[in-house]
């Protein structure tokens, strides 16, 4: 058996716009954060993992280097969609599994500005139709056969739910983002915090039925980080250190499987089914064990479809789930209670470390106004398209 | 003079998709394929797929990039041979109350722009049955 993976350290910048920082300061601040949250320096570390997508070729681990220290230890940067942050934190795991590193640092940032909407492209005026690409196409598709716009495609992985789940429609839907942006009040990092009516959710513009506005992720800045440790180190620090660490009891990511629909329509299920069930299994711990959740809200769609995938609800029962307000703070199965990606923001490397951190903090009890009172173990979620789904399963310490 | 806006819809005097089958597992591809992403086997046959379907699941998109004409319907048609295909609903208003899941849909052609050489793109799309 692998040895066990504690969380020593864990920091995160708020979320939202930072026009007078760059993408390195900002992760720099995260493991600097990290770094003295564990008790430990970047002389401890024997590993550096980093994950940012839009600045995936920046060499961003070695540029946080220049910032916090020039040790010399291996930098490992990653790239993988929406999941970058998870992959960043695996990647560090698997170094101390492998038995090539006692401690590492792995950290997740983005800066991303007002980007506006992701993926989908623009045509061309005039010009002279010739096929190119693996399609053989004579002009961008995207608006002709179908979208490759992010709330769209994501906007049919709900629909898709409808179709073959009774009591799941636009209401429901809405109903997620009503959520997240209440719970969003209580976190001082969130990138909003702002409550929103059903009836306001509803009636915001629409981006791409069933999906209004305010049930999309914005874009922005901020980044995560997180120092881990191996068992064998572990049992040498302060009684201190090991009452605040919170241990990894599952790890597990996943890529997309082949099905018939996949080509057409991402399948955002069956890898985050798959890496779910791994997770239950490696943790020894079940859904209903879960203090809370955090899962990829990217959209209010994608939200309510993976109650159904994590094993939150009865199968086929997502509609019934946030209709009888489970996963609200109070609820059954707490489910985003940072906000989410919806209000808390979505950076994309640091989504997936940002929420070790939000379940990290409620499990040691330091989560303040939002802190869910006696969190014993908690699930984080992140799903990249194209795709990768990275599900992170992390329990108490025990310890005191 | 026309061309298909992709090359796996076949233009002529019945328009219709085609797809690479892999000849051990039947899986289907639109564009190619090095090996089954099911099976993994190596050869592939092209098959004509069914004009007519389902709508399986759609979104009405109102935000594009800008000049992309919007509102429109994105759909997944799931045709009655079993192949998932991606297109817009036409011929169909972008109204949620309008669009039912699981409707009968059929696979039509239109002229979707005329380059500076006056060859005319043709795209495909479902309209409601």
């Amino acid at each position: 058996m692998a040895q066990d993976i504690w969380v020593l350290g864990t920091h995160m910048t708020a979320f939202g716009r930072y026009p007078d920082q760059d993408a390195v300061d900002l992760a720099a601040a995260a493991a600097l954060g990290a770094l003295d949250d564990g008790g430990v320096t970047i002389t401890d570390m024997d590993l550096l993992s980093c994950g940012t997508l839009f600045q995936a070729n920046a060499g961003m681990g070695q540029q946080v280097q220049k910032q916090i220290g020039q040790t010399g230890i291996p930098v490992y940067n990653v790239s993988n969609a929406c999941a970058t942050g998870a992959t960043a934190l695996r990647t560090v795991i698997m170094a101390i599994r492998a038995g090539e590193a006692d401690m590492g640092l792995a950290i997740g940032v983005e800066q991303m500005g007002k980007m506006g909407l992701l993926a989908g492209g623009a045509r061309k005026e005039k010009n002279v139709y010739e096929p190119s690409g693996r399609y053989g196409a004579v002009m961008p598709i995207d608006g002709i056969l179908g979208t490759d716009t992010m709330p769209g495609v994501f906007a049919q992985a709900g629909m898709e739910y409808a179709n073959d789940n009774d009591g799941v429609g636009f209401e429901q839907f809405a109903k997620v983002a009503q959520k997240n942006h209440a719970h969003s009040t209580l976190n001082p990092l969130a990138q909003y915090q702002k409550e929103f009516s059903l009836e306001e959710v509803m009636g915001s513009p629409m981006q791409s039925y069933p999906n209004t506005l305010l049930m999309c992720c914005p874009t922005g800045d901020g980044a995560a980080a997180c120092v881990l440790v191996g068992e064998e180190r572990f049992a040498s620090l302060s009684p201190e250190q090991q009452a605040r660490a919170v241990k990894i009891s599952a790890s597990v990511l996943t890529t997309d499987p082949y099905v018939e629909s996949g080509a057409m329509q991402p399948d955002v299920n069956t890898l985050t089914r798959n890496a779910a069930q791994a997770a239950y299994e490696q943790a020894g711990v079940g859904p209903e064990d879960l203090s809370l959740v955090e899962l990829h809200d990217c959209f209010a769609t994608a939200e309510l479809i993976h109650y159904d995938n994590l094993g939150l609800c009865e199968p086929g029962g997502a509609g019934d789930f946030i209709d009888r307000g489970a996963p609200w703070r109070d609820g059954d199965t707490p489910v985003n209670v940072s906000g989410g990606l919806i209000s808390k923001g979505h950076p994309i490397g640091a989504t997936g470390v940002a929420n070790v951190y939000e379940v990290t903090t409620h499990l040691r009890g330091e989560a303040g106004d939002r802190q869910i009172e006696g969190a014993n173990v908690g699930l984080a979620h992140v799903i990249g398209l194209g795709s990768s789904c990275g599900v992170h399963i992390l329990e108490k310490s025990g310890i005191s | 003079m026309q061309i298909p806006l992709v090359d796996y819809l076949v233009l002529g005097d019945e328009p219709h998709l085609q797809a690479n089958e892999c000849t051990n597992c039947g899986a289907r591809f639109f564009g190619r394929r090095n090996a089954c992403a099911h099976c993994g086997h190596r050869e592939f046959k092209p098959v004509r797929v069914s004009d007519t379907g389902t709508l399986r699941t759609f979104s009405i998109v109102y935000r594009a990039a800008p000049t992309i004409p919007t509102p429109y319907v994105s759909a997944i048609v799931l045709t009655d041979d079993g192949t998932s295909v991606r297109s817009n609903l036409i011929n169909i208003e972008p109204d949620p109350s309008k669009i039912t899941l699981g409707m009968k849909v059929k696979l039509d052609t239109y002229v979707v722009g005329t380059d500076d050489d006056g060859q005319e793109a043709v795209a495909f799309g479902y309209a409601p049955v």
